[in-house]
């Protein structure tokens, strides 16, 4: 893990005027690989494909593994783990005393390039990630430590898979809009989804908060994988 | 929910001089209009499978004489496809192809709407149909990670041809992608029959490299934030609607273009060349006009167009906001096959001498005889440049690299380096007919140029110097030979 000192930035439903506080964690440097999440789910049985119950992992998680304990040509050893549910990413940072980054941590530290901290305004920076953001995935996933290592020294926050946080469906409700229970749908779709942005040209940002707007808890996609944070002790 | 006036506007058809002219000094009468009650659930009979089809192919024309449930099955495919010759794009698609599956339905109609998103995606999409009442359009309700389907149903309350498109954030990315189609709800009595129906939608596209810059190009989204595409093309891709797939008809059908406008910026200026329409639904909607030349086709939005084929020949769709056809890729074709119909179009007739100011401006002036200098080869290749800047680029293109099935290249063109008498000959008479160069057909026409024989010189020694041609020089006694 790396340690982030924290800071301040404005999330793309967010006010100029008021920037959302980072404090510092420690954050894995890659996205958990398929021979780590093997080894978790040899401990914890209930975790397995053949075990979990359907409201923690939908039909298909792990679809991509040969078996319970067989990852299989499709899932490399040091290959992002996908196919896995919000439910089995808590599940398994918690194993690790660890826990999920929260979307604000994530965000803060995906703003970043190799050398700058906020690298959000460079216009190569957007481009490289839309790209990522463009082209269907096919399996088997590269392994990790594909896309570049940013200035916190954390590997391949853009251009390897999409990852889970702790508040994923938190997206529209921050703020005040915290109020509006159907924000979080409506204001994906159309013009409305400029509407309240800090930045309406953040396209690489926009897809981000579609994409966990999209999903639930139990889903489990092919380029949908996690890495865990963890608190600095007092 | 008006009912459609297609019948009674038809009918006014033959009455279409006169009601010109009267319609001028009273009010048109306004077809009436039945109260149109959605049906009930006990009205709705049966359930099928709606058959979709891939552009340019439209759905048969719906038989059934009662609302139905249909259900319709759409997959969301995420896929690399040709946009030009040598030239991919990672186009997110309806069904696979752009513009997406084509959907009809009948007015009333229980739609049951299955939008699929393969595992393989890598965001989620969902779909707005522009003839769905209800918020969204029936976006938040298709919301649809990849690897998930989602169901949702709609009742069809409006007759008319209507776009649908992806709505998700960034709405205009997943639509620059390629992800609209149409769907046609068609009113209860059905459209007028026709002998063919082909489905047509124009798109912008942004890529990062120029028009024809080669290999997988990415989404620019700066271009598309200034509205500045480098493809305008109708069904997709640059030449999807020529060459061998040009639109097939036989003299004397009556044809029928569902056609539609998925933008993401530009309006349309939908004309065919050498066609009138008789009658347009504008905007998709129950308005007709007839003996229409040009009809306007917002981003987001579709017509209907109908005409009859008098003649064969090639007629070419544009998009006649002009430039977009010939330099952006706005272009289609309908070949219609058949013996001709001099009485309504005789072909060219004659040509001779046109002497604008009588013949007395043929003599020369008095004095001394200008005599020309003789150029060297490279005066006559730079002035050949400019002879080919302004007579010869527009259509071949400011590199030489032509336009993919329409004009051919003069870049390391194997049929101008294999005859030098007959590349005189072209620029001198015109070209007409089939060719093929650099392996490519081309049947198009190539007017001749009001051009001297110097300059014919000038411009093929220009031409023959650069883009790896074979560096002949052409002298202007070369020309006066070829043309003996």
């Amino acid at each position: 893990m790396v340690m982030i000192s924290g800071g301040e930035y404005v999330p793309l439903y967010g006010n100029r005027e008021q920037p959302v506080q980072v404090a510092p964690f420690r954050l894995d440097v890659y996205p958990v690989t398929n021979a780590e999440f093997l080894t978790f789910v040899r401990d914890h049985k209930r975790w397995q494909k053949g075990q979990v119950p359907q409201l923690f992992a939908d039909q298909k998680y792990l679809i991509h593994w040969q078996g319970d304990l067989d990852t299989g040509g499709l899932a490399p050893d040091d290959a992002p783990v996908s196919n896995v549910s919000w439910f089995a990413a808590k599940a398994y940072c918690q194993s690790k005393a660890k826990r999920l980054p929260t979307l604000g941590e994530w965000e803060f530290v995906a703003r970043a390039n190799e050398t700058e901290v906020a690298a959000a305004d460079e216009d190569g920076f957007n481009k490289l990630i839309l790209n990522w953001y463009g082209i269907p995935t096919r399996l088997p996933l590269p392994n990790v430590g594909h896309s570049f290592r940013n200035v916190w020294g954390v590997w391949d926050m853009h251009g390897l898979v999409w990852e889970w946080v702790m508040d994923f469906n938190a997206v529209m409700m921050t703020g005040e809009s915290r109020k509006d229970a159907s924000g979080l749908d409506s204001q994906l779709f159309c013009a409305a989804g400029a509407i309240g942005s800090a930045d309406p040209n953040d396209y690489a940002a926009f897809m981000r908060y579609a994409m966990r707007g999209s999903v639930q808890a139990s889903y489990s996609g092919q380029n949908m994988g996690f890495r865990c944070a963890q608190d600095i002790a007092e | 929910m008006s009912k459609f006036g297609f019948i009674l506007y038809l009918q006014s058809l033959g009455f279409i001089v006169f009601g010109l002219l009267l319609m001028a000094c009273q009010p048109r009468e306004q077809p009436p209009v039945e109260a149109w009650e959605p049906p009930t659930l006990s009205q709705i009979r049966g359930e099928q499978v709606a058959e979709l089809t891939a552009p340019p192919e439209v759905p048969p024309a719906i038989d059934r004489d009662h609302p139905t449930k249909l259900i319709v099955n759409l997959e969301v495919q995420e896929k690399v496809m040709r946009m030009a010759d040598g030239v991919d794009y990672t186009f997110w698609t309806f069904g696979g192809t752009v513009p997406g599956s084509f959907i009809r339905v009948r007015h009333g109609d229980l739609v049951e709407f299955h939008l699929a998103n393969r595992s393989d995606s890598k965001v989620p999409h969902n779909i707005d149909l522009h003839a769905v009442t209800g918020p969204g359009g029936g976006a938040v309700s298709s919301f649809t990670p990849p690897g998930k389907e989602t169901v949702f149903s709609f009742q069809a309350l409006n007759p008319g041809l209507y776009i649908y498109h992806c709505a998700t954030a960034p709405v205009g990315m997943h639509i620059a992608n390629g992800m609209y189609g149409l769907i046609l709800v068609e009113p209860e009595e059905g459209l007028p029959p026709v002998d063919r129906e082909y489905y047509v939608v124009q798109g912008d596209f942004y890529t990062r490299g120029a028009y024809g810059d080669p290999g997988l190009q990415p989404f620019d989204m700066d271009k598309a934030l200034k509205e500045q595409p480098d493809y305008v093309v109708f069904n997709g891709s640059v030449g999807a609607l020529t060459g061998d797939k040009s639109l097939p008809a036989k003299k004397g059908e009556t044809l029928r273009l569902y056609v539609g406008n998925g933008g993401p910026n530009l309006v349309s200026s939908f004309h065919v060349i050498g066609e009138i329409f008789d009658t347009v639904w504008i905007e998709g909607g129950n308005a007709t006009n007839h003996n229409v030349q040009t009809t306007l086709v917002p981003a987001g939005g579709a017509a209907i167009v109908d005409f009859k084929v008098d003649v064969p020949g090639e007629f070419i769709i544009v998009d006649h906001s002009i430039f977009r056809a010939f330099n952006k890729g706005a272009l289609g074709k309908i070949e219609v096959q058949g013996s001709e119909e001099e009485i309504i179009y005789s072909g060219k007739q004659r040509e001779t001498v046109y002497l604008a100011e009588g013949s007395t401006s043929q003599s020369m002036p008095e004095g001394e005889p200008v005599e020309k200098p003789v150029l060297t080869a490279a005066q006559r290749i730079e002035q050949g440049k400019h002879v080919y800047k302004n007579n010869c680029a527009a259509c071949h293109m400011p590199d030489g690299t032509g336009v993919p099935n329409a004009f051919p290249p003069v870049a390391a063109s194997d049929y101008m380096n294999a005859d030098v008498e007959r590349s005189i000959l072209a620029v001198a008479r015109g070209l007409e007919g089939e060719i093929e160069v650099n392996g490519k057909t081309y049947n198009n026409v190539m007017p001749r140029l009001n051009l001297s024989q110097d300059d014919i010189a000038n411009v093929l020694s220009y031409l023959y110097s650069t883009w790896g041609n074979n560096g002949t020089e052409v002298t202007p006694e070369m020309v006066r030979d070829a043309l003996e």
